[in-house]
């Protein structure tokens, strides 16, 4: 179990103020001077060789992501950082409490990367559900503003730096991060064919990176204690600490920072209460957030808690929102009720995916009755594997994932389902 | 998806201005964005409409943010049309949207919206014949260890709900008397039965410690 003396997050829960005066009486703020005076490139080296993979779900190398970025602009274009604060993946909300209880982790991660990525300017873009961390967001920039940690001279560093909420307004795939960039634009948030990449041409056709809120919240922290702090914790290349969301048939469901590579078993006993009923009442978690294939109990009595762990398991670490489903869950509605929840969020703008959602909620609602045939359940894997890489961007993909971990897992379950229907009509 | 299936019937206004006092926060929300990008501010404008009108945008409005931003009336309205939380209709005086995704179903919102419905008379979907009251269901609202919850009017998150105590919300929302956040009394994402790390910090705020 990680020690509370390494952890990031001391104010995850909000028992202390979000303000700056306690803030900086956590830590947050000091040094950041002499963290900048060691110069750009020093710290994209810190924090490549910290490891850190993105936490917004794709795991992407960060300090790779960073290096991409242009070191001077050769046309006048300016570069731009793009915080994602668009929490939308079901079982996610790791997130919303550094916004409303850790802005100030936020706000100085948005300096250092800003500054590492020779960027004067940076939008946090929050999912418009989000309103209460919005204006508690915004109440921590203008704190941040007036102490002169940023805007001109950020800090005493000689970098201007300007730091902007952006509020959407109820779409998952603005999560996407080019459907992003359109919806700060001020258009549809449909994603955009790539490439171009956002580091070669993102926002206002600007050289762009986009990280996830937890990445660069994590930041400050790696660059003051060091890359080699963070990199003590988990396995090879899934380095760090994380934060969980622990949610479903818990005790005791709640978030909490971990160390990387925990045994999901140890992370659901210590910190969720045990899962209702007693461990052997588990049936099944989905590991990551909804787009990740669920697991059944067998692999969830030994996995490990990182990325490359669960991808072994064909599953992923995704946001590390853990989603646990005791003996009493309906498994096929579970399921059924993501299959919806693509379907709504598809953008409508490839035709596999904004029809082929459509098509797999349909049979899946029946699935749940078992009003359907037998063959549909491979009917179900077609559909997926034609909507899988044939569209713009991952929605698509992600819409067939839960689908596939059911079936793979629970086939015996949605036949028998099927066959008692089938008794049931003929009784 | 806005407007499709209310109830109430209601007329377009012909005519819509930002208040002066609105008038202010939006020069602040087209100054966030560079030159000649002033369309990134439909967003933050649409929004302030919502918030002006009652909690939805009609069609002048969207005339309005057009002109003011200089973009065709047809990339405001696809803007409008494209978000779930534009509502293009009135939602009643208090807009009750569950979340009923996977966690908090799992956690029981399918019982929650049952017996706020019973409570109301009216089904997802409806307004009460008085106007109070409007209910939907929307996909994850991102709370999702504190399940089942709902949000009310597009800001606070009402937490932690049951059957019995969502009713009790909607009428403390009527007398003006509700509180957000966690309706059992848990301190935010910690787990209700205390906080299993921070324990020196839980110690010095005065919470209680799982171990």
């Amino acid at each position: 179990m990680l020690a509370d003396k390494d952890r990031i997050f001391t104010n995850i829960y909000g028992w202390q103020g979000p303000d700056l005066k306690s803030a900086q009486a956590r830590g947050d703020w000091s040094g950041t001077k002499e963290v900048m005076a060691k110069g750009q490139d020093w710290i994209i080296d810190e924090v490549k060789k910290s490891d850190l993979r993105g936490r917004g779900g794709a795991g992407f190398p960060t300090g790779m992501k960073w290096s991409f970025m242009p070191k001077e602009s050769k046309d006048g274009r300016p570069s731009y950082l793009v915080i994602n604060a668009d929490e939308s993946e079901p079982g996610t909300c790791k997130d919303r409490d550094i916004i409303r209880h850790e802005p100030h982790k936020l706000i100085e991660g948005a300096l250092l990367a800003s500054y590492a990525m020779r960027a004067h300017a940076c939008y946090i873009y929050i999912r418009g559900e989000f309103m209460r961390e919005a204006q508690a967001l915004e109440k921590a920039i203008e704190e941040a503003y007036a102490a002169k940690l940023i805007g001109k001279n950020a800090c005493g560093s000689g970098w201007d730096f300007d730091l902007y909420v952006h509020r959407g307004a109820g779409a998952y795939i603005c999560g996407e991060e080019t459907a992003l960039l359109n919806s700060l634009e001020g258009k549809k948030g449909m994603p955009r064919n790539k490439p171009p990449f956002p580091a070669g041409a993102g926002l206002y056709a600007c050289p762009t990176t986009v990280n996830n809120v937890e990445t660069i919240a994590v930041v400050p922290e790696i660059l003051k204690r060091g890359a080699s702090w963070f990199a003590s914790f988990g396995n090879e290349k899934n380095r760090g600490t994380k934060l969980f969301c622990l949610s479903g048939h818990l005790n005791n469901p709640c978030n909490v920072e971990e160390a990387m590579s925990i045994p999901l078993k140890e992370l659901i006993e210590k910190h969720g209460g045990g899962v209702r009923g007693g461990w052997d009442n588990l049936l099944a978690v989905i590991p990551g957030g909804s787009s990740t294939r669920l697991l059944p109990k067998s692999i969830c009595d030994t996995v490990l808690m990182d990325f490359d762990s669960l991808r072994a398991q064909n599953s992923g670490l995704g946001t590390a929102a853990v989603i646990v489903m005791d003996k009493s869950t309906d498994i096929i509605y579970a399921i059924a009720r993501l299959a919806r929840f693509y379907w709504h969020e598809s953008c409508g703008q490839c035709t596999p995916c904004r029809e082929g959602t459509g098509w797999m909620y349909r049979i899946m609602q029946r699935m749940v009755k078992g009003e359907a045939q037998l063959e549909e359940i491979d009917m179900l894997l077609d559909i997926g594997s034609e909507i899988e890489g044939h569209t713009i961007c991952a929605h698509g993909d992600a819409s067939a994932w839960p689908i596939q971990g059911l079936i793979k897992h629970f086939r015996p379950e949605m036949e028998k389902r099927i066959l008692e229907y089938r008794k049931r009509i003929a009784a | 998806m806005s407007g499709a299936s209310h109830k109430v019937t209601f007329t377009q206004p012909k005519e819509f201005k930002f208040t002066k006092e609105n008038m202010v926060k939006v020069e602040t929300h087209i100054a966030k964005y560079p030159k000649g990008k002033q369309a990134s501010a439909v967003m933050p404008l649409l929004t302030l409409a919502q918030e002006q009108n009652n909690g939805w945008i009609p069609e002048a409005a969207m005339e309005e943010i057009a002109r003011i931003l200089d973009m065709p009336r047809i990339k405001v309205f696809e803007v409008a049309t494209f978000y779930t939380m534009y509502n293009l209709a009135p939602k009643g005086k208090h807009h009750i949207q569950f979340c009923t995704t996977t966690p908090c179903w799992l956690a029981g919102s399918a019982e929650v919206v049952k017996a706020c419905e019973k409570h109301l008379g009216i089904r997802l979907g409806e307004t009460t014949p008085d106007g109070e009251f409007h209910l939907s269901d929307v996909e994850c609202l991102g709370a999702c260890v504190n399940a089942p919850v709902f949000q009310h009017n597009g800001d606070d998150f009402y937490e932690d709900l049951t059957p019995e105590n969502a009713v009790k919300v909607l009428d403390a929302l009527k007398a003006g008397k509700a509180k957000p956040g966690s309706q059992i009394g848990r301190v935010t994402s910690m787990g209700v039965k205390g906080a299993t790390c921070l324990h020196e910090q839980a110690k010095k705020a005065g919470v209680k410690d799982a171990s």
